[in-house]
């Protein structure tokens, strides 16, 4: 019985099943306010309003010719996008949603487990940068050099403010975390600061724009995926769907109290708050045009890293005067 | 590190083929070169065997955007050979789609530059409102690009109340949104930081690589063949040489939105002033042995047709210096020392037209790297050649 549990737990709620249609939907509705935003319909035919589109998209990636360039590590090559989305579905049952009980720390969720939640999510970086530089093009080579110029520019703001309330909170465990700040509603806006620094770094670690510098389609074709097709690339795209979905999931829990209620109310409590986070993602997304890469650099370390390191002062200091 | 990435001849950022061969250093540029020939159409040589007339509708089709250009400047090299005066209702009309023809251009530049440098909302706006001026076009002229308006010795449809009537009303439409657009343009932060500074082209420079159009005005030299050699009716029109003195992409696209704006004073101009008359004088199928030189300030700058006659109803020789060309020097000027990631706003801001530059066609040896030119026959006879033992190859299989 305990087995089958784990294995329904695993496969179909909350895991690869249920993973896979909510991420194709963030992409819909993803897709689809960027279209708004930008006066287009988006996807319409596929499914009630265009809704199966990714899903669509997906298959059909499936389906078509899979291409190994010769020079490349072939090995190496096939194995990253399953890995990517290992790691990406196995940061997704971190997320303190349906999973854990506050008194009984368990595998999904244990003190310290932000710190395992940003390493896994760092992770997808390193797999891009592999994917890019074990393509051996030169516009993958190229890309991958882009990704990790990009990571030593977000990481550490990143780092700083999702860190920051888990200081507030004296808790490394995002369900405390949570809890903590659902009990203390108004110290939520100790964090706004935090929030939109940890909005824009999101950005950058999803690759979105003003920050898709390492897949600039005008620039350098398709960047780190420029050698990818069909399985692989459906499978990468699907990656940073769920990418998005953890990445604003942890957002949600950090800065915006979590999802409480249990399995039902929890899982519209995260659907709402994820879709909440996501849609200022598309506004980023939809209002800026990309920025080169020594902008990105110099910007996190002129702006994000300084506002980041006040982020931590404001929530030293307001630690001091609450307790 | 140095290596060779090679944009193009196909590539995303480049809506025809052209080749830059690029030397990087890293992420910077050390040198540049630029290929051209994979889009050559012969159409010199296919101008020579056709009449007059039909060259109009030849010329028209060297470029998809700037169709007018070509058979404004064609027509009007062959009115100076064929000794006629255009009656001014004609010469009213050809340059109000002129400068309707500059205003869809330069909004197209706009949300290519949106594109280029990644804001695609940008380019979804732009090209949503060119829309209206193409709506315009349909309206005088039946079509959205190759407008057939012009003939020799006038144009070939006159404007009734309605139609003055409905371009003005949309004018003010296209005003409004313009002025959105030169807000959003210059002052939105991300797109600015990718704009300015980029790109720099010094004013000496541009002289001396004779750049033409846009970009040479953008490098604050106020040089506009509509006012240093007025044509059509530009010498009873008012309106001013745009400048802009950053020398950059930036520049470069503040000085094609002043231009919208002055077109649009423009269209107002000969719309309200449009003489009443006749649009179109009748021309002889001859003309006189003789040669001609015709300029025409294009949206890309400045478009230069020569024509040469020997007497018959056929040119002898036509050759067409279309604006791009011009440019691609100073292109290769502004890429050296810059980044990666500038390229494709670098080559974009020239607003290239690629096909309408192509000349001639180089044969190089891959092995060698030796060029020569050739004659199509001889082409002929080597594809023959190369391809006479080969197999046909199978064509590619469904995969599942």
């Amino acid at each position: 019985m305990a087995t089958l549990k784990t294995l329904i737990y695993l496969v179909i709620y909350p895991g690869l099943l249920f993973l896979f249609i909510y991420s194709t939907f963030c992409e819909w509705y993803d897709r689809k306010l960027y279209a708004r935003f930008q006066n287009r319909m988006g996807p319409t035919h596929t499914g009630r309003w265009g809704l199966l589109q990714p899903i669509a998209d997906f298959f059909k990636l499936m389906a078509k010719e899979d291409i190994v360039p010769e020079r490349a590590d072939k090995g190496m090559f096939s194995a990253l996008p399953a890995f990517g989305l290992a790691i990406v579905s196995t940061a997704m049952l971190l997320l303190p949603v349906w999973n854990y009980s506050l008194d009984r720390p368990s595998l999904t969720s244990f003190n310290g487990d932000i710190i395992v939640l940003l390493y896994l999510l760092s992770l997808p970086t390193f797999i891009f940068f592999l994917a890019g530089w074990s393509s051996t093009n030169l516009f993958s080579t190229v890309g991958a050099a882009r990704v990790l110029t990009m990571l030593f520019g977000y990481e550490v703001p990143l780092f700083l403010s999702v860190l920051s309330p888990a200081v507030l909170a004296n808790s490394w465990r995002l369900a405390e975390i949570a809890a903590f700040y659902r009990q203390h509603p108004l110290l939520i806006l100790v964090n706004l600061l935090g929030f939109l620094i940890a909005l824009i770094c999101v950005q950058a670690k999803l690759e979105r724009t003003p920050f898709d510098i390492p897949h600039a389609e005008t620039e350098i074709v398709g960047g780190t995926f420029t050698e990818y097709s069909g399985k692989k690339l459906a499978l990468f795209r699907l990656m940073q769907d769920v990418e998005m979905v953890v990445a604003a999931g942890l957002l949600a829990t950090v800065f915006l109290g979590g999802f409480p209620g249990g399995p039902l109310v929890g899982l519209i409590n995260f659907v709402i708050k994820t879709l909440f986070v996501i849609f200022f993602l598309t506004l980023i997304r939809a209002t800026t045009s990309r920025i080169r890469v020594d902008q990105v650099v110099s910007f996190s370390w002129k702006y994000l890293a300084p506002l980041a390191v006040l982020q931590l002062l404001i929530v030293i200091l307001v630690k001091g005067l609450i307790s | 590190m140095r290596f060779q990435i090679p944009i193009g001849p196909q590539h995303p950022a480049l809506k025809e083929p052209i080749g830059l061969r690029i030397t990087v250093e890293g992420e910077i540029i050390r040198d540049a070169d630029i290929r051209l020939g994979y889009n050559h159409r012969g159409i010199e040589k296919l101008a020579e065997q056709k009449t007059w007339i039909q060259n109009i509708y030849l010329t028209e089709r060297i470029c998809g955007i700037c169709s007018h250009s070509h058979t404004t400047c064609y027509v009007q090299g062959v009115e100076k050979l064929m000794e006629l005066q255009p009656p001014k209702r004609g010469l009213y009309i050809r340059t109000l789609v002129a400068e309707l023809e500059r205003v869809h251009s330069h909004l197209l530049w706009l949300g290519v530059a949106g594109h280029e440098a990644g804001f695609d909302s940008f380019f979804m706006y732009t090209w949503r409102d060119r829309e209206i001026v193409m709506d315009i076009l349909e309206r005088i002229s039946g079509n959205r690009v190759h407008y057939g308006i012009n003939t020799i010795g006038g144009v070939r449809r006159d404007l009734d109340e309605l139609q003055v009537k409905y371009i003005l009303d949309s004018l003010e439409i296209l005003r409004k949104r313009s002025e959105y657009y030169k807000n959003l343009g210059t002052t939105e932060p991300s797109f600015v930081a990718r704009l300015a500074g980029v790109g720099y082209l010094s004013k000496e420079d541009a002289i001396a690589l004779c750049a033409v159009g846009p970009t040479l005005r953008a490098s604050g030299v106020p040089m506009d063949v509509r006012k240093d050699d007025p044509y059509a009716v530009y010498d009873e029109v008012p309106f001013e040489v745009c400048t802009a003195d950053t020398c950059d992409v930036l520049g470069r696209a503040v000085v094609r939105i002043k231009e919208l704006f002055q077109s649009y004073n423009i269209i107002e101009y000969l719309l309200k002033n449009l003489p009443a008359g006749e649009i179109a004088v009748k021309a002889p199928r001859r003309a006189k042995p003789n040669e001609v030189v015709s300029r025409y300030e294009a949206p890309r700058g400045e478009n230069i047709h020569y024509i040469k006659s020997n007497g018959t109803d056929k040119p002898e020789r036509l050759k067409v210096r279309a604006p791009t060309l011009a440019n691609y020097a100073a292109t290769i000027k502004m890429l050296k020392n810059g980044f990666i990631a500038d390229v494709p706003l670098i080559f974009a801001a020239i607003d290239p037209c690629i096909c309408c530059a192509e000349r001639a066609v180089a044969i190089v040896d891959a092995r060698t790297g030796q060029e020569k030119v050739v004659p199509m026959n001889i082409l002929k006879q080597i594809s023959q050649k190369i391809s006479a033992n080969k197999e046909r190859k199978r064509e590619a299989e469904w995969p599942l």
